[in-house]
């Protein structure tokens, strides 16, 4: 088992013939079982069409009718990427995963209320992992995103991390030390996002074939600390945790659109001391983020 | 992205919330005309920089003749303004405004911002306007009244009330404070701000309300639909090094340290600057270079970081995920070579084609010191520059 997403997950490219979307379909096509994974595209302008023998439709909603696909991942440009998480939310898919950077925080807040006042409403949940995300791997049986499918291994430990390159960073290093991956998610680095550390660490928490995780934050926002309080009362497993940014000077954003200080709770300093009082096996030096699971287990 | 405090009341007017009349000013000149056009006996002269504390750092004046707006504008403008957000340097003022006096009665506070916890809009409001609200927020909490909006609905009237209630407006007033909250919510929605602030907001001796002072932030990502705010930009108010860079699509900023740093991701770059850190040195700039490390992007890079005379050792961290690393040591090599590398350069590479990669840094001639984790890297870094 792994998390929201396995080797017979069917999924929908919205932006396929893009750039972005051609390249990484590709990619992930190539990874484990992705070859049968990755059945359909999105374009309204190319219906009819195919990208290496991966059929094109006109909507979400007629890609996941023809394909019984449950899941979509989302390469659409900025501009037009929350109309696109829409679409899938309002063809009732079970995740959409958003890997667009830049788009507008205002468009994020609208579909995102959207989204929960059609739960409210009685409608299907639909789970957003993103956006500005490198997406989630279960290593050895499907990538969704962008993240380089060589550096996994199947395993028993999870990753969530705010952040790209260093969810790289700390499955290369779990991987070094012959320890696998169950699932490696990436939440992404925006403010306004779907999915948080708390939901990703309930789920590992749950994921019988997950034995311990590596819980990534950054400066900015009240997530990690969130998360921290809920492991304390229900966590079963260890967990190793990182916040990049003890160096971040105040009311800068530091690349990522959500990595800001603009309060005391927002600092790498604060939020590693909650989640040491919660419990969490808290280190400053990134190297050794992998090592010190190890020694947890 | 930031603007002015005449820009932003520009902004505000639009949505129909009132202010001073004022005008822009750049020369001592142009103050005393909008002082003589402004007509009557009190004006304000005000310093228009970026930043906050303006009043404390003495470029905030009120004038009572002709001559004082004169005084005070020849006084401020070319000034270094020292305020608590400047840093020691100060910033240099280049443009005024000159307002009509204010009688003042009683000053508030209110703002509207994006609340990522609810993912609603924060609208915020206190009866301790004209202060530092971090200050408010931190001594006196319960002076701080809050109401989140659903975007989807609006700020209704029940919600606008409380706010105005709240931080005791007077009834005569309430109508007034009520469609003020509402035009500023709306006005934080439809400009696509990040932070629209009013304070103080005061209450005038004829019960008036009016918007004194105003802060704006706006959400870069969605500048592209707002070219009326785009051209409200002032370059002298940014660092040059972080314009430049912008130029090449690099995240830059400026920092203290002499480690330059250059990393492929936000996160990765903080964390590298934090084990810099964790080592015994100070960082110098944080620096992603995105995901495609391009071998034009990291000249780049290095050229703004050696333009820094601080910096004294450059360590760069890449993970090579999609870009390979033989792809991105060829790009460091001749990036190294063109900038003519003068300061010790510490390479950690990690990922795809990693052994490749390293051969490249080591065949090349330089004096590159390879390193094999960023623990290694940050030691190697600065041990080379002590």
């Amino acid at each position: 088992m792994s998390i929201l997403i396995n080797k017979d997950t069917k999924v929908i490219t919205q932006g396929i013939t893009g750039k972005t979307g051609m390249f990484h379909t590709s990619k992930c096509r190539e990874y484990a079982n992705g070859a049968n994974c990755f059945v359909a595209g999105v374009n309204p302008k190319k219906a009819g069409e195919e990208f290496e023998g991966v059929p094109i439709y006109a909507s979400v909603k007629e890609a996941k009718a023809e394909t019984g696909a449950t899941v979509s991942v989302i390469y659409v440009p900025p501009a037009g990427a929350a109309a696109a998480i829409w679409e899938a939310v309002e063809a009732d898919l079970d995740l959409v995963i958003c890997i667009t950077e830049g788009i507008p925080v205002r468009d994020m807040l609208v579909v995102r209320n959207k989204m929960k006042q059609k739960v409210a409403q009685g409608g299907k949940e639909t789970l957003l992992l993103g956006p500005n995300c490198p997406g989630l791997i279960t290593p050895d049986e499907i990538k969704i995103g962008i993240m380089p499918g060589h550096i996994h291994r199947k395993g028993r430990i999870g990753v969530v991390s705010r952040s790209g390159t260093l969810t790289y960073e700390a499955v290369a290093q779990l991987t070094e030390i012959g320890l696998g991956q169950s699932s490696a998610v990436g939440i992404g680095g925006d403010p306004i996002n779907g999915l948080k550390h708390i939901d990703v660490m309930k789920m590992f928490n749950d994921d019988p074939e997950t034995d311990a995780v590596i819980m990534i934050g950054e400066i900015g926002g009240p997530d990690e600390a969130e998360a921290a309080q809920w492991c304390k009362a229900n966590m079963k497993k260890p967990v190793v945790g990182f916040i990049a940014g003890v160096t971040a000077p105040a009311g800068k954003r530091m690349g990522h659109a959500g990595a800001l200080i603009s309060g005391g709770a927002d600092t790498a300093d604060a939020k590693l001391a909650i989640m040491e009082e919660c419990g969490f096996t808290v280190t400053r030096d990134p190297s050794e983020m992998a090592k010190l699971l190890k020694g947890l287990l | 992205m930031k603007i002015h405090e005449y820009q932003a009341k520009e902004i505000l007017r639009k949505f129909g919330i009132v202010t001073p009349r004022g005008v822009p000013c750049f020369s001592v000149d142009e103050a005393v005309k909008a002082a003589e056009q402004l007509g009557g006996s009190v004006w304000v002269v005000k310093a228009q920089i970026h930043a906050g504390g303006r009043g404390k750092g003495g470029g905030v004046k009120v004038a009572k003749s002709i001559h004082d707006v004169q005084a005070y504008a020849a006084q401020i403008l070319g000034m270094q303004l020292v305020t608590h957000q400047t840093g020691p340097e100060g910033q240099l003022v280049r443009r005024l405004l000159v307002e009509e006096g204010a009688d003042i009665r009683k000053e508030y506070y209110v703002a509207a911002l994006t609340d990522r916890a609810t993912q609603k809009v924060a609208m915020m409001a206190s009866s301790e306007g004209g202060m530092d609200i971090e200050e408010v927020a931190h001594s006196t909490p319960e002076k701080i009244i809050k109401v989140f909006v659903d975007p989807l609905v609006g700020l209704t009237d029940a919600q606008a009330t409380e706010l105005a209630q709240g931080i005791g407006v007077p009834e005569g007033s309430m109508a007034q404070a009520v469609d003020t909250f509402k035009k500023l919510y709306t006005c934080y929605m439809e400009t696509d701000a990040s932070l629209a602030e009013i304070n103080p907001l005061i209450l005038e001796g004829n019960g008036n309300i009016k918007a004194l002072d105003a802060k704006f932030n706006f959400d870069s990502n969605a500048l592209f639909r707002h070219p009326d705010i785009v051209a409200f930009r002032d370059l002298d108010e940014e660092d040059p090094d972080e314009l430049e860079a912008s130029k090449f699509d690099l995240a830059y900023i400026s920092l203290d340290g002499n480690i330059g740093c250059l990393v492929n991701g936000a996160g990765l770059a903080m964390a590298t600057m934090d084990t810099i850190k964790l080592f015994g040195a100070e960082p110098a700039n944080f620096l992603d270079v995105g995901g495609g490390a391009t071998t034009e992007k990291v000249t780049e890079a290095f050229k703004i970081m050696l333009k820094n005379p601080k910096v004294k050792g450059i360590l760069v961290n890449i993970f090579g995920g999609i870009m390979r690393c033989d792809t991105i040591a060829e790009g460091i090599v001749t990036a190294a070579r063109e900038v003519h590398l003068s300061v010790p350069l510490v390479v950690r590479m990690k990922g795809t084609n990693e052994e490749i990669g390293k051969k490249i840094l080591a065949d090349s001639g330089l004096p590159i010191i390879a390193a094999d984790t960023m623990a290694d890297a940050a030691t190697k870094i600065v041990a080379a520059v002590k």
